[in-house]
């Protein structure tokens, strides 16, 4: 494994949920990334308020390499419980931080690495006088330890302190002091700083972080959407919690003090859904967020939604399943069950999402393929993207930008119009028309679930139901060319190359780069919606050896794509992942050099 | 076939409303229920209410779930949109429609599985929500479109067609509805246009969850003898708790009952609705006397109809979320686009 070198290393923090310790870490990251250093933060919580394991991992990387690093350089053990397991993590050469003010157990020793113990709850006992600022603080410190060991600038994390609480003034000089007190602690008794120590630099201009829940809750309010409805679930919720937040902010009529929105907490994720579809049906742009759990639900209304042609727009943020599965981890494990989500012949439109910012670009995305396509749209972002904090490019809205509301005719419209047929293929794409309820008489139509024909009238005629579903299916073949085309790297000379989806692209990256080192050529390609187009299948066709990596157990992507395209199962082979937590380079490199190894072998 | 549309021909002397007209204008296309069925009384006291109160044909929504009751609004309206959702779900539906568009009239049509089973979580939400809606049930006590399987409506001691009887307690709907807090509560009997076209009016005028439970007997699977939503039963059985006027707000009020024996209750916009006592002791704007009231009849047997709880102080689901007075669906897009600007404001704390 490669040493840690100037701002090329990993910090993993333990310690237990409900003491406060997010905004410290939120502190160490967020200075690293003030310093101009590439950084992305990994959350691993419990499904639980207070009292069990969680940890952050920050890793900093001058060359950008934002997946999990799969190493942990510095580990700060806050925790006793898992103390044990957090001293074996630690790379060979590494750091441990522990809070020496209690014995450690004898037995727990490494040799490898140096453990530094550090009276964390000595000097904070000592400083502070009440009972939950001893608590809180101790967080503080050790990011002052860190800080000298590092070699962080002061000044930033010291601006940092003085933006957060630039409200709380008697919070601010605890901080200020806690972060001091480690920081000269460190100074005084340790050689800092470290060799692969934080050097100032110019990569982060231009970025923000944040986590992608927020940037599609944001995403949602700029696509224009006004109607929301919901049932909380981990790890979606603060989708519907930032669109609240956002439209608080910019959706208040400033002349009426009315909200130009409407959220509706829903009683269930049925419900959810089915306020989406009539919000939608009604003319509005209205989504929901869910995670898997909540899609099983969803599903009967979602095939509605697709055969009575209402758009809808759904963020699933995938969590680890079957069943209640590990909610506060993370997979890619909903593939097939949104691509078919319901019973019947039916199939949604998907979008992969790989980080924050397309998370913000997708939102508008899929309301305009929503109402083009008159169909419900899933975004399947996961927990890793939705509620981890990334670097990402700041995000810019096209102030020309106008939403494509579809073929909805409006009152003007429909005035002109001699007689309106719901289902009808007046152009030729496979789109019909949709009026909106109230406007006008003459564009009244039934929406049902039933068999219908044409003209939007009830039917169990044999060729009038099938004219429909079989007109559904040429609408399907019109969005092949309205997705987001896959993102391609393709170099001629390479017959290799990796198929994969949204949150694994940072680690395929970073896989193909540290393959590129060691002389093998990868191309890849980065499917950003269902169904597959053309460039797709081109692309399979241009390669003898393709490796489709993704986060699920059962090769789902892989599945979907031999389902829809012309390839054979033994022409892919899948790399999976599907532990929960997220995948790191490591991982892919060390899966695709032991497929080519057996393949040499043979 | 719910396609099958009315002849249009019409007599030249029908009368006609503020808006020139008549009643046929309100219709919808022909009923495909068996002849007799009491759902379709319930669809001409729709379209009579909708025609006596003048609103533009175009500006209903009509949903519904899944049963024979919710085939019906195919029947009536024909200018406005309608919804056949799922079974069970109409109130989310009408819930979404409505966020969206908050200045239709919106007529729920559910059954008594659609909303007593299935659909029980959704049709309790949208009360407690306070949706403003005429939420209908057509309540025959028994599964129509599969053959006469008992409802949670279907009272204990009840008999199926073969002879099966009924274990369970039934769930009524306005005592339900009125433990949620439902701002308006009214049951009638399919059977007496008298009463529910007053009731049905009031309903599609009041600002919040109207509930109108209506006895609708089902001719081909509960009409028999022993079962208590027959015709026989119900016509037997019935006990109006109060008798219900509608007035316009553009009509003076006449004073049509003797003093202390009747109240009149003010509607958002000025109408009113005057109701007779039939009982001294009611007050349909007291929740504890409403129950108490369902309860004693209940318990002698009666079916009390009539409008049983009214609350015009409580606030529908808008005027809780301060919703934009022009329909959402109506804003423009630079209204609700905040703009490049703001967006590299609102980026200032992640940076």
């Amino acid at each position: 494994m490669s040493k840690p070198s100037v701002n090329e290393f990993t910090v993993k923090i333990a310690n237990v949920n409900g003491t406060g310790s997010a905004s410290a870490n939120g502190l160490l990251m967020k200075s690293l990334f003030r310093m101009g250093i590439p950084v992305v933060g990994k959350n691993y919580f419990p499904s639980n308020i207070q009292g069990l394991p969680t940890w952050y991992e920050i890793r900093a990387s001058e060359k950008g390499h934002l997946a999990r690093s799969g190493r942990v350089d510095i580990m700060v053990a806050m925790n006793a419980e898992t103390y044990k397991h957090d001293l074996e993590d630690v790379v060979s050469g590494g750091y441990l931080i522990y809070d020496s003010t209690w014995p450690r157990h004898s037995l727990l020793q490494r040799d490898d690495i140096t453990i530094i113990g550090v009276p964390l709850s000595k000097m904070c006992n000592e400083n502070f006088p009440t009972a939950r600022a001893r608590i809180l603080m101790k967080n503080v410190v050790y990011v002052g330890v860190i800080a000298a060991l590092l070699d962080l600038d002061l000044e930033v994390i010291s601006q940092l302190l003085n933006e957060t609480f630039a409200k709380k003034a008697n919070l601010l000089d605890g901080n200020q002091l806690a972060i001091h007190m480690g920081y000269e602690w460190a100074k005084n008794n340790l050689e800092t700083p470290l060799a692969f120590k934080a050097k100032t630099s110019n990569k982060t201009s231009d970025h923000i972080i944040i986590d992608g829940n927020t940037a599609a809750g944001l995403g949602s309010v700029y696509a224009g959407a006004t109607c929301a409805a919901w049932y909380p679930i981990t790890p979606s919720t603060s989708v519907m919690d930032a669109f609240r937040n956002f439209c608080t902010k910019t959706r208040v009529d400033p002349e009426t003090g009315e909200n130009n929105f409407c959220i509706v907490q829903a009683e269930d994720e049925l419900a959810a859904i089915g306020m989406v579809l009539g919000a939608n049906w009604a003319g509005a742009r209205s989504f929901t967020a869910t995670s898997g759990p909540g899609v099983s639900l969803m599903s009967e209304f979602l095939g509605y939604g697709y055969f009575t042609e209402i758009p809808a727009v759904l963020f699933n943020v995938q969590r680890c399943g079957p069943s209640t599965g590990m909610p506060t981890r993370t997979q890619q494990s909903d593939i097939t069950s949104s691509a078919f989500a319901s019973h019947g012949d039916t199939r949604h439109i998907l979008l992969f999402p790989a980080d924050p910012e397309e998370c913000f670009y997708s939102a508008r995305d899929a309301f305009d393929l929503a109402e083009r396509l008159q169909t419900p749209v899933i975004v399947l972002s996961d927990l890793d993207i939705g509620m981890n904090d990334w670097m990402s490019p700041s995000l810019q809205w096209d102030d020309s930008y106008q939403p494509d509301r579809g073929k909805v005719l409006r009152a003007a419209e429909v005035e002109k119009l001699d007689v309106f047929h719901r289902y009808m293929d007046t152009d030729g794409d496979a789109i019909p028309y949709r009026t909106v309820p109230g406007d006008h008489p003459k564009g009244a139509y039934f929406t049902r679930g039933s068999g219908h024909n044409m003209y939007g009238a009830y039917t169990e005629n044999a060729d009038e139901y099938q004219q429909v579903v079989d007109r559904l299916l040429r609408k399907w073949d019109t969005a092949k060319t309205l997705v987001p085309a896959p993102i391609i790297k393709q170099d001629n000379k390479n017959n290799i190359a990796i198929i994969s989806i949204g949150s694994c692209d940072h680690a395929v990256r970073e896989a193909i780069d540290i393959l590129g080192d060691e002389g093998v050529g990868i191309n890849y390609m980065r499917l950003k919606a269902f169904p597959f187009g053309d460039d797709v299948q081109k692309f399979i066709d241009a390669h003898d050896k393709l490796y489709v990596v993704e986060q699920n157990r059962d090769a789902q992507l892989k599945s979907l794509l031999c389902l829809e395209l012309r390839v054979h199962d033994e022409d892919l082979t899948a790399i999976l992942h599907y532990n929960g937590l997220p995948m790191n380079a490591g991982f892919v490199v060390d899966a695709i050099n032991q497929d080519m190894a057996k393949g040499e072998a043979a | 076939m719910s396609f099958m549309t009315r002849p249009t021909a019409r007599h030249p002397k029908l009368p006609v409303n503020e808006l020139g007209l008549t009643v046929r204008d309100y219709e919808g296309g022909m009923s495909t229920l068996c002849a007799g069925c009491g759902h379709d009384s319930i669809t001409a006291a729709i379209v009579q209410s909708a025609f006596e109160l003048s609103i533009p044909t175009h500006r209903f929504a009509k949903l519904s779930g899944i049963g024979c009751s919710s085939k019906t609004p195919a029947y009536f309206l024909r200018d406005s949109h309608g919804f056949n959702s799922t079974h069970g779900r109409m109130p989310s539906v009408a819930t979404g429609a409505n966020s969206a568009n908050r200045d239709l009239t919106y007529i729920g049509v559910s059954g008594d599985g659609d909303s007593l089973s299935i659909g029980m979580g959704q049709f309790a939400h949208a009360i407690r929500r306070n949706l403003n809606m005429v939420y209908i049930i057509e309540n025959n006590g028994v599964y129509g479109l599969t053959k006469g399987q008992f409802s949670a409506a279907a009272d204990k001691g009840s008999k199926a067609k073969k002879g099966e009887v009924n274990l369970q307690p039934a769930i009524d709907p306005c005592q339900t509805a009125i433990t949620l807090g439902a701002s308006f509560v009214a049951r009638s009997f399919s059977g007496d246009k008298d009463q529910l076209v007053p009731l049905l009016k009031a309903a599609m005028k009041h600002q919040g969850f109207s509930l109108v439970d209506i006895i609708s007997p089902c001719v081909t699977f509960n009409d028999h003898v022993g079962s208590t939503k027959s015709y026989e039963y119900t016509r037997a059985h019935f006990s109006p708790a109060i008798a219900t006027d509608f007035v316009p707000p553009a009509e003076e009020i006449k004073a049509k009952y003797n003093e202390g024996e009747a109240m009149q209750v003010e509607l958002h916009d000025g109408s009113h609705i005057v109701l007779r006592k039939i009982d001294k002791d009611f007050n349909p704007t007291d929740r504890i006397s409403a129950m108490s009231n369902l309860q004693k009849n209940n318990a002698a047997g009666e079916i009390t109809t009539g409008l049983l709880y009214v609350d015009e102080s409580q606030a529908e689901m808008h005027e809780l979320n301060n919703t934009s007075s022009t329909p959402l669906v109506d804003l423009p897009y630079d209204k609700v686009c905040p703009g490049n600007d703001m967006l590299q404001k609102i980026q200032a704390r992640y940076r």
